[in-house]
């Protein structure tokens, strides 16, 4: 297959040495075996994210949004945008949206950007990875790359909310979404088949502003894994990732549970399987170690 | 603000249905609500909502403006979009949720102790001042939003989990030095585009308001 190329938004979670710069390793690693090159957006903003609404109201939300878009656009107007995180794809997607359906939207928008000089059309498509990855490569195609089946694994895929609703991946349901099961089968993992908590919510970014009634939904979302016989949870979203992860020692304590249970990205699963090493598939920066997939990387 | 609040009440006297049709993120859908619930049933917070989305429809409608708008109800949204995808009338519930309390907001009417309030607000501030976010000064603030002998508090309590993120490298300590975290080359631009907005944003709600009174 030749190169494809896509405009990329990172967002501020895959920064370094921020919660989801992990994250970004393994796609950088996913990425390299698939021949996808990542053109980042020239000094992107933060998208505004799930809390962004209380300061920032509709009409300045959607400027934001769209001065990256409108960058991207300049950089590259024939290669599709393609945010990794979920938050970022959510909101960068939704402006898309309202902004082509809506002229006067779109018209106060641009005398918004033009304060900077830019312009938006909505040229571009606006997608996530894991669209790229469905849609411009496939099961079979991925699979093909697989030099390290994980063999032996069985992971529950928690799709969790953004990157499901309200727009979701193309031919997938909102209340049982296959995708993320998929991809754990054509790594050669086993996916827990029942998993209850699939597209259940861990509070998103009020994980740090309620952090009691959040952690009441993390502990349903790792029990319903244990349920299920999961090794390891699997994630297409850095917030779910975060808190589905660091909590869990806060929530031992709170509830009498035992808890340890790894929590990863489907890259880190790719780059693992595809033969990256385990740290170009950033394993050792999970709080809660995924040994079997250390074990498998560091395998021959 | 308090003066938009009082100009607003006054205009739409007695009908806090066409305020907010004018005046809400979407709000022009809220008269669609038929009241079956399943909204209220989804939400992972709903338990802890005074008024679930289905009863916030009924009150908009029954000119509750006040318990509305000072109510803390929509600031316990997690943004799952649980209520938008089953709505039966496929109502942008979430988003007219986030404009319900961004409207209160505006109006100086949010309950003011509402920790996802307070911490919007020092989220919105830091893509205003840096055009990203930046978790490590976000954290540490929010940790403190409380005062001082809260924040030590809480600080304690959230150490092993900072130690955690510092360990595996998902943590900037040097973040909370000023200019060596990572911000947007053209803030001004940002800072610039976001003004505007909010001007063009203003003007519409006060023409759309005369119109409506």
């Amino acid at each position: 297959m030749v190169k494809k190329e896509y405009m990329f938004y990172p967002g501020c979670t895959a920064e370094s040495l921020a919660s989801g710069s992990n994250y970004m390793t393994s796609v950088e690693s996913m990425c390299e075996v698939l021949d996808i090159q990542l053109n980042e957006i020239p000094d992107w903003n933060c998208c505004g994210a799930s809390v962004g609404y209380v300061g920032g109201s509709e009409l300045p939300r959607l400027a934001l949004n769209a001065r990256n878009l409108a960058i991207a656009e300049q950089v590259h107007p024939e290669q599709d945008v393609v945010a990794t995180c979920a938050a970022c794809w959510l909101g960068a997607r939704e402006t898309r949206d309202r902004l082509e359906e809506d002229n006067e939207l779109m018209r106060e928008t641009n005398e918004a950007l033009a304060e900077a000089g830019l312009k938006y059309e909505a040229k571009q498509k606006v997608r996530h990875m894991v669209e790229v990855l469905i849609e411009d490569f496939g099961y079979e195609e991925l699979q093909r790359h697989v030099k390290k089946p994980l063999d032996g694994v069985k992971i529950a895929g928690y799709v969790g909310c953004q990157t499901n609703r309200p727009f979701g991946i193309e031919g997938e349901s909102f209340e049982n979404p296959k995708y993320l099961d998929k991809f754990v089968e054509t790594m050669g993992a086993e996916p827990v088949e029942k998993y209850d908590k699939k597209v259940s919510c861990c509070g998103g970014g009020l994980a740090f502003s309620e952090p009691e009634k959040s952690q009441a939904l993390i502990k349903d979302i790792i029990e319903a894994a244990y349920d299920g016989g999961a090794d390891m949870i699997v994630t297409p979203c850095p917030v779910c990732q975060m808190n589905v992860e660091i909590y869990q020692d806060q929530i031992n304590q709170k509830y009498q549970t035992k808890f340890k249970m790894p929590v990863v990205y489907y890259s880190t699963l790719m780059a693992v399987a595809y033969g990256k090493s385990a740290k170009q598939a950033a394993l050792g920066t999970q709080i809660i170690r995924a040994k079997q997939l250390e074990d498998i990387a560091g395998r021959k | 603000m308090d003066d938009l609040n009082l100009a607003m009440r006054d205009r739409y006297r007695n009908n806090f249905l066409q305020e907010v049709e004018a005046n809400v993120e979407e709000g022009e859908w809220a008269k669609m609500c038929m009241q079956c619930g399943v909204c209220s049933g989804s939400c992972p917070f709903g338990p802890h909502w005074d008024h679930p989305p289905q009863e916030i429809f009924m009150m908009i409608r029954a000119n509750k403006r006040e318990e509305v708008l000072s109510s803390t109800s929509m600031w316990l949204c997690t943004s799952c979009y649980n209520c938008i995808v089953r709505c039966p009338r496929e109502i942008p519930i979430t988003h007219i949720m986030h404009g319900l309390a961004s409207y209160a907001q505006r109006l100086g009417l949010a309950p003011k102790e509402q920790p996802t309030r307070k911490f919007g607000l020092m989220f919105w501030d830091n893509i205003e001042k840096n055009g990203r976010v930046n978790e490590s000064i976000l954290g540490i603030k929010l940790y403190f939003m409380n005062g001082f002998k809260e924040g030590v508090k809480t600080a304690y309590k959230m150490a092993p989990v900072g130690w955690n993120m510092l360990r595996t490298k998902r943590f900037n300590p040097f973040a909370l030095i000023p200019f060596l975290h990572k911000r947007c080359k053209k803030r001004s631009d940002i800072q610039a585009i976001l003004r505007k907005a909010q001007q063009i944003e203003n003007a519409r709600t006060v023409r759309f308001g005369t119109a409506g009174g």
